[in-house]
């Protein structure tokens, strides 16, 4: 039952892509984001992939592990890649198939944007493999600072982040607790017609919806009880350090970001 | 102004102006270093009087003093460093999404800096046994060590004073000597208060002193041995009395002379050896 338990993806380790400071992890995606989408010739393309595949073979994360945050878009990749072949009518003929006939440009132009759909969720999915939930809720608090300045709730929302992490395995197991208790007295949850199974899960939510409201109301008393009054003069234990690592991850993505401009066509 | 003590000067509260009073001129004081047990039938304002001390609520009528000072809204923050509080339910009072960081939230709250954070974090995790859960995450503890990760998190901001509103609920019977073996250790360690809001009778024999409410008012002050010999009144008002006393009392019906109310077992093995014995 505690694997199930683990919220988000993370997988332990201690290669130097965990131990990189989440703001620098964070930032370098934000970027690589954006410059994918500058990729147009098969050098720039490889530049771009030899990063993203890089970076998570140093990460030493399975590799089943990556290929599972790419499971829920597969489907998407694929469509769009079969709706290029369709529409795009550029280039030489290929081949035609019943009367379609498939262009060169289609197949270029579904590849590249095939390609850059799976780097994308590549490079997110390997920030969400090597960092904790906490340390990216961390980064976002800092990384949204100066929107304080203009009386964005930063630290709350942060605060409502590392609730709810700390909340949602409680919330499972007693999901669970009365799922369980619920079967005993015969609700059936798996089989019966869609309706039926929706009325199942009813007294599945009320308990639960309960409890959560009491486990909020007790969780803000004692919050208050242990002297939590907002953000303003609170120190922090978890402390994001820029170490030497970073500066070399950001040379290196400086660099990747050099030879796709010169690679470019 | 060095007066170190918790006083309720004539209190009287109710959570709504359309509702009965909770609390009816409730006067007492806590001195330093003193364990109070306050006991009293459900309902009876025993939490009531808990949030009040530490200024999650404010009385309509009377005062409250810490340490001379009178609890308002002025001087929350600074009597929330004093007074520490354990609930109930320790599930829901566990902030932090690991032990380290939920023993640290009452420092950050207080403003504390790292490097004192980080040795009392270790300080306290160890003051209650839980050295080696530091990194845990709430959900792979049990009740019970939870609510040592509670006491420890209370420890860490070191308060004058701390409150036990039936924190020790939760937890089986050597979960609960465990816990009140820490406490005591703690308590003769630092200069600290302890009350205790519980319906353990073996906690209250513990305690110096006893303050017993019923129905929203203090019914009586006084020592756990003078009050476990009142038993028939202990009944009336919805309490129990520890076994140990109860024995003593068939004992007394069957003859045999006591001259001293037992609270545990050895006090009456005592008794009984001595009673029995020719002087
Ligand atoms: N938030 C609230 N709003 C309104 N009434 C309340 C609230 N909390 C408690 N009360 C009422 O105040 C009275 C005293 O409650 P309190 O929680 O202080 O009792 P207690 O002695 O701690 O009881 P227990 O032994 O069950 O913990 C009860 O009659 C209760 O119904
Ligand atoms: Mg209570």
């Amino acid at each position: 039952m505690s694997s199930s338990l683990i919220i988000g993806q993370y997988v332990p380790g201690n290669s130097v892509i965990h131990r990189i400071d989440p703001r620098s992890k964070i930032a370098i995606i934000f970027f690589y984001v954006v410059i994918v989408f500058f990729a147009n010739s098969v050098m720039s393309y490889g530049v771009l992939a030899l990063f993203a595949i890089g970076a998570s073979l140093i990460s030493k994360v399975p590799f089943p592990y990556l290929m599972k945050g790419l499971k829920p878009v597969w489907f998407l990749v694929l469509f769009t890649f079969i709706l290029h072949l369709i529409v795009t009518k550029q280039g030489d003929v290929l081949i035609s198939i019943l009367g379609w006939e498939i262009y060169r440009e289609g197949v270029v132009q579904g590849a590249a944007i095939s390609l850059r759909f799976f780097l994308l969720i590549l490079v997110t999915s390997l920030l969400t493999l090597t960092t904790t939930p906490i340390e990216i809720t961390d980064a976002i608090e800092e990384l949204l600072g100066p929107l304080k300045k203009v009386r964005f709730p930063v630290h709350e929302l942060a605060l409502m982040m590392s609730i709810s992490l700390r909340f949602i395995p409680t919330l499972m197991q007693e999901t669970e607790k009365i799922s369980k208790a619920q079967a005993s007295r015969g609700v059936d949850f798996r089989t019966g017609a869609f309706k039926d199974r929706v009325r199942a899960v009813i007294p599945l939510l009320v308990p639960l919806f309960v409890s959560a409201f009491k486990r909020a109301e007790d969780l803000a008393m004692a919050m208050e009880a242990r002297g939590y009054q907002g953000g303003e003069g609170r120190t922090k234990l978890r402390e994001l350090t820029i170490s030497r690592r970073d500066i070399a991850a950001y040379i290196v993505f400086a660099g990747i970001v050099t030879a796709l401009f010169l690679t470019r066509s | 102004m060095d007066q170190s003590q918790i006083e309720f000067r004539n209190v009287s509260f109710r959570y709504q102006e359309d509702m009965p009073w909770v609390l009816r001129n409730v006067s007492f004081t806590i001195g330093a270093d003193e364990w109070v047990a306050i006991i009293g039938h459900n309902g009876s304002g025993k939490s009531t009087i808990a949030k009040l001390m530490n200024g999650l609520l404010f009385p309509q009528e009377g005062k409250i003093l810490v340490d001379g000072e009178e609890v308002t809204q002025d001087t929350l923050w600074e009597i929330r460093k004093r007074v520490g509080m354990v609930f109930q339910n320790p599930d829901n009072q566990f902030v932090g999404t690991t032990v380290r960081d939920d023993v640290a939230f009452g420092m950050e709250n207080h403003g504390m800096p790292r490097e004192v954070m980080i040795k009392r974090i270790k300080e306290s995790l160890n003051a209650v046994g839980m050295t080696e859960f530091e990194r845990h995450e709430p959900h792979r503890l049990s009740g019970g060590q939870k609510q040592r990760v509670a006491i420890a998190s209370v420890l860490a901001v070191s308060p004058r004073y701390i409150i036990l509103d039936e924190a020790t609920a939760m937890l089986d019977p050597k979960g609960r000597k465990e816990i009140l073996k820490t406490i005591r250790t703690v308590q003769e360690e630092r200069e600290l208060s302890l009350i205790t809001i519980t319906h353990d009778l073996q906690e209250v024999t513990q305690a110096e002193r006893v303050i017993v409410m019923n129905g929203g008012e203090v019914w009586m002050e006084s020592t756990p041995r003078d009050i476990f010999s009142k038993k028939d009144s202990l009944i009336e008002i919805g309490l129990d009395t520890p076994f140990v006393s109860k024995l003593a009392d068939h004992m007394k019906d069957a003859g045999l002379e006591l001259s001293r109310e037992p609270l545990n077992h050895q006090e009456l093995l005592e008794e009984l050896w001595t009673s029995r014995s020719i002087k």
